[in-house]
């Protein structure tokens, strides 16, 4: 068993940052990733950053992913890459499974004074007949695909949902040579920014509003989807007979939200609450991100799905609020820095987005105070 | 179809190319690619085939939570393709592809 002072999990702009803030303080950091490369899914964003200039607004996510890297081993973060963690053996204690250079894996069990649970999110599906087909993915995989690995999903695609995600990945798709046949939404208007939805409409893209997928359909021979059955939806949110319509795609996005990524967390034996705005089921804690279980924190999409400008903030205050514990911030150093990073996060959700979201965080951390 | 252009990421890197198989046939692949994308690339979207339907999946996360784009690789089934990279020589088969497999 090895054993560290803070142990991380997941190295996207949550843990990142949190690896940051708290290793500059001289505390012990090992940050972990199941990834051979780390940044979580910071790298495939290629769009630009909202905000104002405090949280890197106008930077792309790719650029602001390589910042934070530096920083990493500038502040001397330990990193092991390709490791899982796949469970929890004792009292803060978590096994991993790392595979080394040769090849070969191993199972170390890596106990720490403090756990930062920073696993990111999962996408939602939606189960249309014919949703399993190869070629019906999460808009977030084909974003993978073409900004990471730089291969298109497909030629013809036909996005579901118009939030942010489905807009900006609709956007990206074309970017990298794809034609969007479609943007299908449930709800009687558009779900994302204005200025996402500006760029779709402006090439052309027909957005399919109060609409569903019906269900998705192989070509003839074929165990591929090659096209899709829409119908239109009531006010009620029930299709309307004789309102179907055919389009041709070989590829189904589906951008219908995330939920947080909890597993490690409930193993750990932290306590999950509802809050639908956020993604459902996620881990309760308080304005230190720390969870019902004293010493275990969560931090990122894990804490609720926002974005990653949260993210990385929710991580700093993880990062600080563990350092402080550790004993490596004075109290007066610590509040200042605690203080600076709630005022950002609190700027981040303002607007009528941002509100609904800044809601939701309250009811969670009242829910966490509870086990204080 | 490979992404040779693009208006933010700019040009493509040349990059060496490996060999690996796919269910006894080589192809030549990027090295460093994840077997998923690798055969994406190459118009290849079925990694494996249900345990009870037989029916086809394929990419569905790309990040390895789904556990949907798995094969048999080098011997070891359900191998997240998505993301394990391609290696010379590595041995990669449809998971399921026939009946007597599963």
């Amino acid at each position: 068993m090895e054993k560290r002072e803070i142990l991380i999990i997941g190295a996207g702009p949550a843990g990142l940052a949190a690896s940051i803030e708290a290793a500059r303080t001289g505390a012990e950091v090992l940050l972990v990733d199941e990834n051979d490369t780390p940044g979580g899914q910071l790298f495939k964003q290629i769009h630009k950053f909202f905000g104002s200039a405090k949280h890197k607004a106008g930077t792309r996510g790719i650029h602001i992913g390589q910042q934070l890297l530096e920083q990493t081993k500038e502040a001397g973060v330990e990193f092991w890459l390709n490791t899982t963690a796949v469970g929890v053996v004792g009292d803060r204690q978590v096994a991993l499974v790392r595979k080394n250079e040769d090849g070969i894996s191993e199972t170390i069990v890596v106990e720490a004074e403090k756990i930062l649970v920073a696993c990111g999110g999962a996408e939602n599906a939606v189960n249309f007949d014919g949703w399993t087909l190869p070629g019906v993915m999460g808009a977030g995989a084909a974003q993978t695909m073409v900004n990471v690995r730089r291969v298109l999903p497909g030629r013809k695609i036909l996005m579901v949902g118009s939030g942010n995600v489905g807009l900006i990945v609709s956007y990206q798709l074309m970017q990298a040579g794809a034609d969007v046949v479609g943007i299908v939404e449930a709800a009687p208007k558009i779900g994302g920014y204005c200025v996402h939805a500006g760029k779709i409409r402006r090439a052309g893209v027909p957005v399919y509003l109060s609409h569903t997928v019906l269900h998705a359909d192989a070509g003839e021979g074929s165990e591929e989807v090659s096209s899709a059955v829409i119908v239109q939806l009531d006010e009620r949110f029930q299709p309307i007979e004789g309102t179907e319509k055919r389009i041709d795609c070989d590829t189904i996005c589906i951008a219908t939200g995330l939920r947080p990524q909890i597993k490690l967390s409930t193993l750990l034996g932290v306590k999950n609450g509802f809050i639908p705005e956020l993604g459902g089921w996620m881990p309760i804690h308080d304005e230190n991100m720390e969870t019902n279980v004293k010493g275990v924190f969560a931090a990122g999409d894990t804490a609720g799905v926002e974005e990653a400008s949260t993210a990385m903030d929710e991580g700093r205050m993880a990062g600080v609020s563990m350092a402080y514990d550790l004993g490596y911030l004075t109290e007066e150093e610590a509040a200042e820095r605690k203080q600076e990073i709630a005022e950002r996060l609190k700027a981040l959700r303002l607007g009528p987005f941002g509100e609904r979201r800044q809601n939701a965080k309250d009811r969670i951390v009242a829910e966490g105070k509870k086990h204080e | 179809m490979s992404i040779k252009k693009h208006p933010i990421l700019g040009d493509a890197p040349e990059v060496e190319e490996v060999t690996v198989t796919l269910d006894g046939v080589p192809i030549k692949v990027e090295k460093g690619q994840m077997i998923a994308a690798a055969l994406l690339e190459k118009g290849i979207r079925v990694n494996r085939y249900t345990h009870k339907n037989h029916a086809a999946r394929g990419i569905f996360c790309g990040i390895g939570q789904c556990t949907d784009c798995v094969m048999v690789v080098n011997g070891q089934r359900n191998v997240r393709t998505c993301i394990t990279p391609v290696e010379d020589g590595m041995v990669i088969e449809t998971q399921n592809r026939t009946e007597e497999q599963e």
